[in-house]
């Protein structure tokens, strides 16, 4: 048949089955064997997927936000495509959840029918977006903190998350590289931008313990060889931010002492509340609708 | 090497997004398993986590093999190992090419240790697919789709687009 491009490709149509594009998702593990490693407790490891699940969906729904927002059109398709990533590996996790606790929730009902006391994800992830500067810290802390742990999470026991972290780690290392480059520039480039840039840092430091503090499920999960144990990134991640801010020219605050696991207990903020008010909002008002 | 008709039918579905490709050339396509009785099981690996045309893909080879007289069809995912870049084809990196879309270098090889961190441009050795010169420059490290990055060329000052190594 001729393409000449991809919308000719994909209205081409070829019986009944076209109709099934755009009319709700297929599950993104189809065909994957999902069964549980020996030894490992669904309802831990479905509430470990939540967490790096929910880190996931719901980062990308804030970098989501500057879509026509962005100070410049490439940055825009550069949210937008981390965004993208973030999404898709949010989709994995929460259909990996859905299926190891035995519940049998899906992606969509679990990103769009929880409440915000039900979400795992850590409070950095749900903080307010702030100004450019503001962003790009956040997204340095939160992409060299995660290509952390999914290169570690490469070694798990449980094929699934191993695999999505095959994948992922691709994708969040040039994450980081794109938002060291931000923060390097504004660090290392006018008064005004070295300004916001120090001050974006400052408002997301404090966020950094949280994200080295294990939940009793991760450390349940460390021991049976499936989760990775967030104590043991916070080295890897100071090298990383000390390399990038030496480059910024911007002043290295001492690293963050692990604090309470927060967000991983569902104790939230207002800033959670928001969002999910957003992000739901379509599929809580329509709840037969499919697009 | 005779293939079977089901292998050829799934080899030949265009991909959505780079419809000069085959998903043979864009090196998704894992593995197509005759299993008697009009029954077809495909498996496919998604390029990027987040790649939204995965859903099409699953349509499109759906709909082709019904098309060529299989009645069920059951397409699987593989996640592991992941798509890397260095799986598109010699044939598919000429259509790249010859479509005005420069194809990727060799993939960055993995070594043990923490990912390196990358501060700064890299230099890669990108010709212009519209003129041939190596005077060419990274706009963006994104593009319109996940697996593409914005260049232009500093000869004949034309945009392009690149597909990424990954």
């Amino acid at each position: 048949m001729s393409t000449g491009n991809a919308y000719e490709a994909l209205n081409d149509a070829a019986g009944d089955a076209r109709w099934a594009y755009g009319t709700g998702f297929a599950d993104p593990l189809a065909g994957v064997d999902t069964r549980l490693p020996d030894g490992v407790d669904g309802a831990d490891l479905g509430a470990y997927c939540l967490m790096l699940g929910d880190d996931a969906l719901v980062m990308s729904h804030r970098l989501q936000e500057w879509v026509t927002r962005a100070p410049e059109l490439e940055e825009e398709v550069a949210l937008a495509n981390v965004a993208l990533d973030l999404l898709g590996q949010a989709r994995l996790l929460l259909a990996r959840a859905g299926q190891a606790d035995g519940s049998g929730r899906g992606e969509d009902d679990l990103a769009f029918h929880r409440e915000p006391h039900e979400f795992r994800g850590v409070l950095l992830a749900e903080a307010e977006n702030g100004d450019f500067a503001h962003t790009m810290a956040r997204l340095l802390v939160f992409s060299t903190w995660r290509l952390a742990l999914l290169d570690r999470l490469r070694a798990s026991r449980d094929p699934v998350l191993a695999a999505v972290a095959g994948k992922g780690v691709n994708e969040v290392a040039y994450h980081r590289d794109y938002a060291a480059g931000w923060v390097v520039r504004l660090g290392d480039g006018t008064a005004l931008s070295r300004e916001r840039m120090a001050a974006g840092l400052a408002a997301v430091w404090p966020l950094t313990g949280e994200l080295f503090a294990a939940h009793e499920v991760e450390t349940r999960l460390v021991a049976a060889g499936v989760a990775v144990d967030p104590a043991g990134l916070r080295e890897e991640f100071g090298a990383v931010l000390r390399q990038v801010l030496a480059a910024a020219t911007l002043d290295a605050p001492p690293l963050p002492v692990p604090g309470a696991a927060a967000g991983r207990s569902g104790e939230h903020t207002g800033a959670l509340r928001d969002l999910l008010a957003e992000l739901q909002g379509v599929a809580r008002g329509l709840p037969e609708a499919t697009w | 090497m005779v293939t079977g008709l089901a292998q050829r039918v799934a080899e030949a579905v265009p991909d959505p997004e780079l419809p000069m490709l085959t998903l043979a050339d864009l090196g998704i396509l894992r593995g197509v398993e005759e299993a008697g009785a009009g029954r077809v099981v495909v498996t496919i690996t998604p390029t990027y986590s987040g790649c939204p045309a995965i859903g099409a893909i699953r349509a499109d080879l759906s709909a082709r093999l019904r098309e060529a007289g299989y009645d069920e069809v059951e397409i699987r995912t593989a996640l592991s190992p992941a798509w890397t870049s260095d799986w598109i084809s010699e044939t598919g990196r000429r259509k790249l090419s010859a479509a005005g879309i420069a194809p990727p270098g060799a993939a960055p090889v993995r070594r043990s240790g923490p990912v390196p961190l990358t501060l700064g441009p890299v230099r890669r050795r990108v010709s212009c697919p519209r003129c041939g010169s190596a005077e060419t420059e990274e706009v963006s490290g994104f593009g319109a789709t996940a697996c593409k990055a914005l260049w232009r060329c500093r000869a004949c000052a034309e945009p392009f687009e690149r597909v990424k190594e990954i």
